[in-house]
């Protein structure tokens, strides 16, 4: 393509300009990767991969630190709030593809969508003033009455609702993703051929028949890939759940425990820290959360090109 | 109940659970929104942007400093970010269009641009921050910028994609050089949809905290130094919100409503050119 | 593109400009415990001098590292440096501002200040060992005091704190058991209870959860009128948590101008000091002189007109008589 111009020295300026900056996204993730292992190499050395993955330890009095309860509660609360979430996100979407009246796909799709658009800072704000209150007074002692007696579950509801507590960030991280899950799992949806549909109906399927046994199973590569990367989303979160977590280095079960995620643990230690050996557990902290992602997000990137090959085809 | 109703009701629950699904979230929407609406507005006041802080106890303190570092911090890291984004687009959907290298750099950049904030916020802290010695401006703005680069880049590349082969080949064809036809013919085809991706990519950074917190910090006087640290309206949020004074609480919802609405507008115009252009 | 180009342009420009307003401007970073009274008196000193004083709370080992990499003109730190460290890093030390940490209880049926403990109550409910309200060891303390047998739940903080390093560093002088099982710090590794971010955090888990009891600043309790509870201090007498208990563990504790002020104001001799106090504290680099005669003369202010903006924000000034002492340390360093 247009290899004929290529002589102009103009031309070949530009072109180099633009391939810089193309490339700067490949030196961007390899330099990040870079600074945050050299900067947590002192961690690494003290406390080693494994051992630093698997301690519980958090303490920097003794300046011994462990990933655990970080990944445990960065799991968790993702977890959750992906269980929370996909359910009414899949739900929208079958509302905006196949129920929801012509003129209101539109507008409800953009509401929707503008969930995602709200700064993460307000989620967290609004969860401390307003929700965690809502939370710990009618929400969670209401599930503690029915669920605390309940062998198995009975010791996720256990201890006193706070309203500060893994539960409350969970429910604003799946507001926070609904809109990602929803706006993937409809565009999913929305490429299920008509054809197909149509013959459904043609041989007497119901409305429902043909969402559960045509349009899901088409697109649930799209949706599975939207979900997970929902799940990156969620796993990289700070502010949202910064106010209501309450960054408590222990492995609880309840979830109206307080508890801490990678990204809180950087929010609130990370100017604190005194040591070398404390920050450098940070950077090591903000390693794996970059290693955690980016291999989610490849995961959920692969899954969506495989879908969009397979619509394509 | 016969088989026909079973199947009938099996459909109306699900869908009524649908529809209800759709409802829960406009709630949440509504709930968010109006909550941040009624107490910004009682909050809001025209020393909020006058004024800078005063202590804890004295009345009339603004938040003039975070507004306009907020400003300072988002317009750097658009120029940062936005030439990047738009120059390596173009590198993408053009120079090297079709070629392994640009799909690699393409999915990259899809997946950086989920890459979490906070993470980008020690890097920087790292590189910026450390070296220099004390938190600073433009350490926030590279930050910002970082995050900016991949959405640019890849609404961009979109963009230029859409613009008909033809019509470069036209241009080819009265002799003009590959970056002319870029500049003056595919940017042009390609503007309103580049627009848009510079609106959303600034929606999208000016709400982020994370990773400014430990870079661009906090200031507590109107500077318009970027090689010192500079204050921003979300990271003065983070602070007025968790501290104990009944009216820096007022003002973090006072600066929670600007930076929404401010926000909203942003991506309600970006969305409405999308549908106005290419619908 | 060109529009972008002329926008950067005019940019560069304006930026180019605006050094100017950088005139006189004084860094400070370190410890947020102070945060908010040394923004009060910065902004009334910036009215009357036109001196800008940018006090960031970026906590205090931030304020350590900052001082001793020679980016701010002062940093400060709620804990005091040991001399040798001061001296390792040439650094001057002061104390500005006093505060102190409150034990707040929510029982059932006691009143603010009904509640007495003693060091090893309150250390052994901290490790955990004292489980009941109506606990031997409490009891026995409160005769006439109806305690209920309810579970007893601890908070604390769950961030790291300059208030978390003064109430640990008391259990550990008072409690040997504290010292070797958890230590002092700013975090800790908590052997019992739920943490909380922040004061806030500790008050509304205390204020939510009967049978509770948490430690918050002084400042903290008194303007969310928590119910604190009276601890005996050395001198064994029962003190309540107030500007008066305060000032007399300042004015009485040992703070040597020969060792840098270095004192962790916990159980101070007076016989109405309150024992879990702590100065915060201002450190110089020692070679910067210019700097710091105007970070000096900004302190001098302050402890000249400050005292009320202070107590307003309810900080306990420090005592005239350790006001005195500190300007004597200036002296002799000459940046007075």
């Amino acid at each position: 393509m247009a290899r004929t111009a290529k002589k102009n020295p103009v031309d070949r300026f530009f072109s180099v300009m633009t391939a810089a900056a193309a490339f700067s996204v490949i030196v961007l993730i390899a330099g990040i990767l870079y600074v945050l292992v050299s900067e947590s190499s002192l961690a690494i050395g003290r406390f080693g991969v494994w051992r630093f993955l698997s301690s519980t330890d958090w303490d920097p009095v003794r300046q011994s630190f462990g990933a655990l309860t970080n990944i445990y509660g960065t799991v968790l609360t993702t977890v959750l709030s992906l269980a929370i979430a996909i359910p009414l996100a899949v739900g929208i979407a079958i509302f905006v593809t196949e129920i929801s009246p012509n003129f209101l796909k539109g507008p409800i799709g953009a509401a929707i969508e503008l969930l995602a658009a709200i700064p993460s800072i307000i989620y967290g704000m609004w969860g401390l003033f307003t929700l965690s209150p809502i939370m710990s007074t009618y929400i969670e002692p209401f599930l503690k009455k029915i669920f605390s007696g309940v062998p198995l579950i009975g010791i996720l509801f256990q201890g006193t609702p706070m309203g500060i507590d893994i539960l409350t960030a969970s429910v604003i991280l799946s507001i926070m993703i609904i809109p990602f899950t929803a706006s993937i799992s409809r565009d999913s949806f929305n490429l299920t051929p008509a054809v197909v549909k149509e013959s459904a109906y043609a041989i007497g399927a119901t409305r429902w028949e043909v969402v559960k046994n045509v349009v899901i199973p088409y697109s649930k590569l799209g949706v599975f890939g939207g979900v997970v990367l929902s799940l990156g989303r969620a796993l990289g979160e700070t502010m949202a759940v910064a106010f209501v977590l309450g960054n408590n280095h222990r492995i609880t079960t309840s979830l109206f425990d307080a508890a801490a995620t990678i990204t809180v643990t950087l929010a609130n230690e990370f100017a604190e820290a005194d040591s070398d050996v404390y920050l450098s557990s940070l950077f090591y902290l903000a390693l794996v959360l970059f290693v955690l992602s980016f291999i989610t997000l490849a995961v959920a990137k692969f899954f969506l090109l495989k879908a969009e090959r397979k619509y394509s085809r | 109940m016969t088989r026909e109703q079973i199947r009938k009701t099996e459909g109306f629950i699900a869908l009524s659970l649908s529809t209800l699904a759709a409802l829960g979230g406009l709630f949440w929407l509504v709930f968010i929104l109006g909550d941040v609406l009624v107490h910004g507005i009682k909050a809001l006041h025209i020393d909020l942007f006058l004024n800078d802080p005063a202590p804890p106890g004295v009345d009339g303190g603004g938040l003039r400093n975070a507004f306009v570092g907020q400003l300072l911090i988002t317009v750097c890291a658009t120029l940062i970010g936005v030439p990047m984004g738009v120059l390596g687009g173009t590198f993408l959907a053009e120079y090297a269009r079709g070629r392994k290298i640009a799909r690699l750099i393409s999915i990259l950049a899809d997946i950086m641009v989920s890459v979490p904030s906070i993470v980008i916020g020690t890097f920087i802290y790292a590189v910026l921050v450390k070296p220099i010695g004390h938190f600073n401006g433009w350490a926030g703005a590279v930050a910002l910028a970082i995050i900016m680069i991949p959405v640019v880049l890849r609404t961009t590349e979109d963009m230029l994609s859409l613009v008909p082969w033809t019509l470069r080949e036209a241009a080819f064809a009265l002799g003009a050089p590959y970056y002319k036809v870029i500049t003056q013919v595919v940017y042009r085809g390609a503007a309103t949809g580049i627009l848009t991706g510079v609106l959303l990519s600034i929606a999208r950074v000016a709400g982020e905290t994370a990773p400014l917190l430990f870079t661009s910090f906090n200031n507590s006087f109107y500077s318009l130094d970027m090689k010192q640290p500079v204050a921003s309206l979300t990271v003065t949020i983070f602070q007025y919100a968790m501290g104990p004074y009944d009216n820096w609480h007022a003002q973090a919802w006072a600066a929670a409503f600007v930076i929404t609405i401010f926000i909203l507008i942003l991506t309600i115009t970006g969305r409405l050119i999308i549908k106005w252009r290419y619908k | 593109m060109k529009v972008f180009l002329k926008l950067a342009l005019a940019l560069a420009l304006v930026f180019s400009f605006t050094h100017a307003d950088a005139a006189d401007m004084l860094n400070g970073a370190g410890a947020s415990f102070p945060y908010p009274v040394y923004s009060a008196w910065s902004y009334d000193y910036n009215k009357v001098t036109g001196v800008q004083l940018n006090y960031q709370s970026i906590g205090s080992g931030g304020g350590i590292k900052q001082i001793s990499a020679r980016t701010v003109a002062f940093g400060a730190s709620d804990a005091p440096l040991a001399p040798a460290q001061l001296k390792k890093d040439s650094l001057l030390q002061f104390p500005a501002v006093i505060g102190g940490v409150v034990p707040v209880v929510n029982v059932p049926g006691v009143k603010a200040g009904e509640l007495k403990l003693d060091s090893d109550a309150l250390c052994r409910i901290y490790l955990g060992d004292i489980k009941y309200w109506d606990d031997g060891r409490i009891k026995s303390l409160n005769a006439g005091l109806r305690l209920p047998h309810s579970e007893m739940t601890v908070v604390h903080r769950s961030d790291g704190s300059g208030t978390t390093a003064i109430f640990t560093t008391y259990l550990s002088e008072v409690c040997p058991v504290w010292k070797s099982k958890v230590g002092a710090g700013t975090s800790v590794n908590w052997p019992a209870g739920i943490g909380g971010k922040g004061n806030e955090g500790v008050a509304n888990y205390t204020k939510r959860t009967a049978g509770s009891i948490g430690y918050v600043e002084f400042a903290y309790a008194e303007q969310n009128k928590l119910a604190y509870a009276l601890l005996k201090n050395s001198a064994g007498n029962f003190v309540k948590p107030s500007f008066e208990t305060f000032e007399d563990a300042a004015a009485t504790g040992n703070f040597d101008p020969g060792k840098d002020f270095h004192l962790w104001l916990v159980n101070a001799p007076g016989k109405k000091a309150w024992p879990i106090a702590g100065a915060t504290f201002i450190l110089l680099a020692k070679e910067k002189t210019d700097s710091n005669k105007k970070v000096v003369k900004f302190f001098d202010w302050a402890f000249n007109h400050g005292d009320k903006k202070a107590k307003d924000l309810v900080y306990v000034p420090l005592p005239s008589s350790l006001k005195n002492k500190i300007r004597a340390y200036w002296k002799t360093h000459g940046i007075l």
